[in-house]
């Protein structure tokens, strides 16, 4: 191992999962789970709750508010498929922030849909910052929905220090 | 009902939303969107990391200026794309304002939109979360 590659927190192998997909999610957006998202944030607005509303206002059935992205289907024998995320950096680094969302919305998302994401990693950068040594790791996640259509696309950005 | 694209102008600042989170609401909110890190409702754990207090989602802000943003569009209009950074922390029990700006007004592929910049602001004006977000208007 050269000296560069020691004082770089970026591993070869990092590097190397860079653009790399990651296994499918599955993801369900229900009635439920759209009201207890739209509740949480304190939204008022019926066509959130009440789907009769939600069809009142040309919605298949209670659309998802901007933010919510389905729920994975959760499976306790099976770890969440995030890889690319867990690598460990060349020095540990202990703490994670969130550094920013950005969701572009290119179609409805509405209760009854079952949406399948896919993930790569589309940058790996290190910075000296306020925090010290920090490791910036923007995402980018795709979510289709049961027709195939893309309907989200989200970049996240994900902060190591 | 939401706003009409003829009647916005560059410039305009769009009706600010009012947040202040309980406590209780960070616990919905991790329900709601599946994030139970615990530095967002015990209090211990986020001492222990260096926080001086629990602190809000980032994504829950996202999510408050959604709200904003589709507050003012309505069910006629839609919201294209929310982006934020994260770049300081709010506290529960505090003030967010959650506010927006119009940049751009245009026509695109026959859609009436509006480009905006958006940001959470502190109980001392600072941006806590700044952004940019489209919408489409009737």
């Amino acid at each position: 191992m050269s000296d560069e590659t020691q004082e770089s927190l970026i591993t070869d192998e990092m590097r190397a999962s860079i653009g790399r997909e990651s296994e499918p999610t599955t993801l369900e957006v229900d009635k439920t789970s759209v009201r207890m998202f739209a509740r949480s944030v304190g939204y008022t607005d019926p066509v959130y709750y009440d789907e009769a509303a939600a069809q009142a206002a040309g919605y298949r059935s209670l659309p998802a508010p901007p933010g919510y992205l389905g729920t994975p289907v959760f499976d306790p024998n099976r770890r969440s498929a995030r890889p690319q995320q867990m690598l460990e950096p060349s020095r540990p680094l202990k703490r994670v922030l969130n550094g920013g969302t950005d969701i572009e919305y290119l179609a409805d998302i509405c209760a009854g849909d079952v949406l399948t994401s896919v993930s790569a990693t589309s940058s790996i950068e290190e910075r000296q910052g306020r925090l010290g040594e920090m490791l910036i790791t923007t995402t980018k996640t795709t979510y289709r929905n049961q027709d195939g259509e893309v309907v989200a696309i989200m970049t996240g950005t994900g902060i190591r220090y | 009902m939401g706003s009409s694209w003829d009647e916005v102008q560059e410039g305009m600042e769009i009706p600010t939303l009012e947040k202040n989170c309980s406590t209780q609401q960070l616990v919905h909110w991790a329900a709601g969107s599946g994030d139970f890190y615990q530095i967002h409702y015990d209090h211990n754990f986020a001492e222990a990391t260096g926080l001086p207090n629990i602190i809000v989602h980032g994504a829950l802000k996202h999510a408050f200026l959604g709200q904003l943003l589709h507050d003012w569009v309505g069910n006629e209009g839609t919201v294209k794309r929310v982006g934020c950074s994260y770049r300081g922390m709010d506290f529960p029990d505090q003030d967010i304002h959650c506010k927006g700006v119009v940049t751009r007004k245009y026509e695109e592929n026959g859609e009436k939109l509006v480009d905006l910049e958006i940001w959470t602001e502190n109980p001392d004006g600072q941006r806590t979360s700044p952004g940019s977000a489209t919408v489409r208007l009737p």
